[in-house]
């Protein structure tokens, strides 16, 4: 059971490394089916349903505090990691549950990468290594790696600005350019998904754009679920968008999701129309 | 705007900075007052310690010249009297390095272990334990090593020198083995491991918790992580630490006097009876010694002194630099 989707993996990076194919592969379906999710006993998300489709980008929205990025983390089961943490509810990726028997959490990460709100860049290793990095943590050969390299940071929308030193340490990069490295490094192990929790709030405007543009032209290859904060992005950039909200003492849960036109301009629900124009607490 | 600043700045003189009076209580005063004498006092005591050490070694350093550096007999009373201790740093070097190749893997383990591998449950007392180690008298671990350990290390010593005898520290002329700098080194060993693994565990906790989350999210294993993140950060914080361990090795005395079959040879001959150490001279013959002796043995004292002072000054150095260099990810 554990061989074959390491199996699955092979294949994939097989795609990746003859070239032009990999624009046929598609990003993978994600399904959360009432995910719940604590820490120790406190509940912080409740019966969460929400359906990413394969190749599209959905945004969460809603206030600080009420759970976005540990609904994130469930989607790739890094929430597990915190000592404390407990979830229940079925979080399915291409039909398969990534929580069932049998299923390793590093494969997971693998498939369903994960970009974070603080860019975080390997210190030790060069701009190089760090694209590359994903596949030697996870044991996947790379037969030509200056073309991975270029096409990976072609991707994020780096290359033109690191070509000349690879070499040097990732520590010297700007927040914008680490934040687009590790895009980069995220997209080099192909994932089928990509998570991003508020991956410009620490970036200027244009390194802001600059992203925005690589989400919607990675979003052919990749599903991509974005959490941010600012309303125009989510507008901008997403198919659908869900909004989270955690009333006082309660656990977050989804108020509304949609297509992203019916959210910001339909909204079913008061509470959404108010989050979205600002009249929130 | 910034102009505006600027016409202000060149058109008026700049001021005198104000006197302000820190408005000190009488009794923030008194306190100031002893703190400081407490501070003071510590570094009197230092100074006051190598100045009786200087003073004492004085007339022995006279008779001996360089040459207390560089032979290695221990004869201060004959006439004429002739001392050296080169032997014993050779000694006292060799069993504070067979420490660390005991203590530097099982610190590091046992800190990687608590720190990524461990449910907080079994974690904390697992710490608590290993500090625990710390509390035992060095006199309990000489005893034990003397009755216990080598005894019962015989079997170990006869493989080493019958499959790894090729090896030059290894090989022994006679198939005797104990009272051995191998055996004081592995006590030793078991003397600085708590210091060693308390202060790796802490190097290795400040490694940066964002990175170490993109390795697993990057689909790592935990290895994966400890090598790709943990480790690099981590590396020279680990060697701060082994030298801390080698501070306290260099020092420790009884479990070496306990031990060690004492000669004044250099030999790699580590799993055969003999060896010395500077710490381990001074215990067993302070007692009885006469005038001239005692003046060489506070000498050899301030040997040991001096390189101790080193040895953990640069540590210190360095994990300072480790866990205050790098916080910010
Ligand atoms: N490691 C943790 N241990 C305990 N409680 C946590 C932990 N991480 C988050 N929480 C709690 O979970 C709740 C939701 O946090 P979460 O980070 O998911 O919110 P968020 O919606 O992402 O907020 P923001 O928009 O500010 O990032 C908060 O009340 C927070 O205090
Ligand atoms: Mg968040």
């Amino acid at each position: 059971m554990t061989d074959i989707p390491m199996a699955d993996v092979r294949i994939d990076t097989a795609v990746l490394s003859t070239g032009p194919k990999i624009s046929t592969s598609g990003g993978g379906s994600l399904r959360a089916d009432g995910v719940t999710a604590w820490f120790g006993k406190h509940c912080i998300i409740a019966g969460v349903d929400m359906d990413m489709p394969a190749g599209s980008v959905t945004s969460i929205i809603g206030p600080s505090g009420c759970g976005k990025s540990t609904f994130l983390r469930t989607l790739n089961r890094m929430h597990e990691l915190v000592p404390s943490a407990a979830m229940a509810g079925e979080v399915r990726l291409d039909g398969v549950d990534i929580y069932g028997a049998g299923s390793r959490p590093a494969l997971m990460r693998l498939r369903i990468g994960m970009v974070f709100q603080k860019p975080n860049p390997f210190p030790t290793m060069s701009i190089g290594e760090n694209v590359l990095s994903g596949l030697k943590l996870a044991g996947i050969p790379c037969r030509d790696k200056a073309e991975m390299t270029e096409r990976c940071l072609n991707k994020a929308g780096l290359w033109a600005e690191v070509k000349d030193r690879l070499g040097a340490p990732a520590g010297a990069l700007s927040g914008g350019q680490q934040q687009r490295l590790c895009i980069a490094r995220s997209l080099a192990v192909s994932p089928r998904v990509l998570l991003m929790d508020e991956p410009c709030s620490a970036l200027d405007p244009s390194s802001t754009k600059r992203i925005e543009e690589t989400i919607r032209e990675i979003s052919s290859q990749v599903t991509v679920v974005i959490v941010t904060h600012n309303m125009q992005q989510a507008a901008r950039v997403s198919d659908y968008t869900a909004f989270f909200l955690a009333d006082k003492g309660e656990p977050g849960r989804i108020v509304e999701f949609g297509p992203t036109g019916e959210i910001f301009n339909a909204p079913n629900d008061p509470r959404t129309e108010d989050y979205i124009h600002g009249r929130f607490g | 705007m910034s102009d505006l600043g600027l016409l202000v700045e060149t058109a008026r003189p700049l001021p005198q900075p104000r006197v302000i009076t820190p408005g000190l209580t009488t009794g923030d005063k008194v306190f100031r007052f002893l703190a400081a004498a407490a501070a003071a006092s510590v570094l009197a005591i230092l100074g006051l310690v190598a100045l009786f050490l200087v003073l004492e070694a004085e007339p022995a350093l006279k008779v001996s010249g360089l040459k207390f550096l560089t032979t290695f007999e221990w004869n201060p009373d004959g006439t004429p009297a002739h001392f050296g201790i080169a032997a014993l740093i050779y000694g006292t070097a060799m069993i504070a390095f067979i420490a660390l190749v005991v203590a530097l893997p099982v610190a590091v383990g046992s800190a990687l272990f608590v720190n990524e591998y461990a449910p907080v449950r079994l974690g904390r007392p697992l710490v608590a334990l290993l500090d625990l180690l710390a509390a035992v008298p060095s006199l309990i671990y000489g005893m034990w090593g003397l009755y216990y350990l080598q005894p019962h290390l015989q079997g170990t010593s006869r493989w080493l020198t019958d499959h790894l005898g090729f090896i030059p520290f290894f090989h022994t002329t006679r198939p005797v083995f104990g009272s051995s700098m191998f055996i004081a080194g592995i006590v030793v060993g078991l003397m600085v491991l708590p210091i060693v693994a308390s202060v790796t565990r802490e190097v290795l906790s400040q490694a940066p918790r964002g990175v170490c989350e993109a390795a697993l999210a990057l689909g790592g294993s935990r290895w994966g992580m400890i090598r790709s993140v943990i480790l690099p950060f981590g590396r020279s914080g680990i060697v701060g630490a082994a030298m801390l361990g080698l501070g306290r090795a260099l020092g420790e005395t009884i479990a070496i006097a306990l031990i060690l079959a004492f000669n004044f040879k250099i030999t790699t001959q580590i799993l055969a009876p003999g060896g010395g150490s500077v710490a381990g001279l001074i215990a067993n013959n302070f007692g009885e010694a006469g005038e001239a002796q005692r003046h060489a043995l506070v000498a050899a004292g301030l040997a040991l002194f001096v390189i101790t002072l080193i040895v953990n000054t640069v540590a210190r150095i360095i994990v300072n630099r480790t866990s205050k260099g790098k916080m910010e990810d």
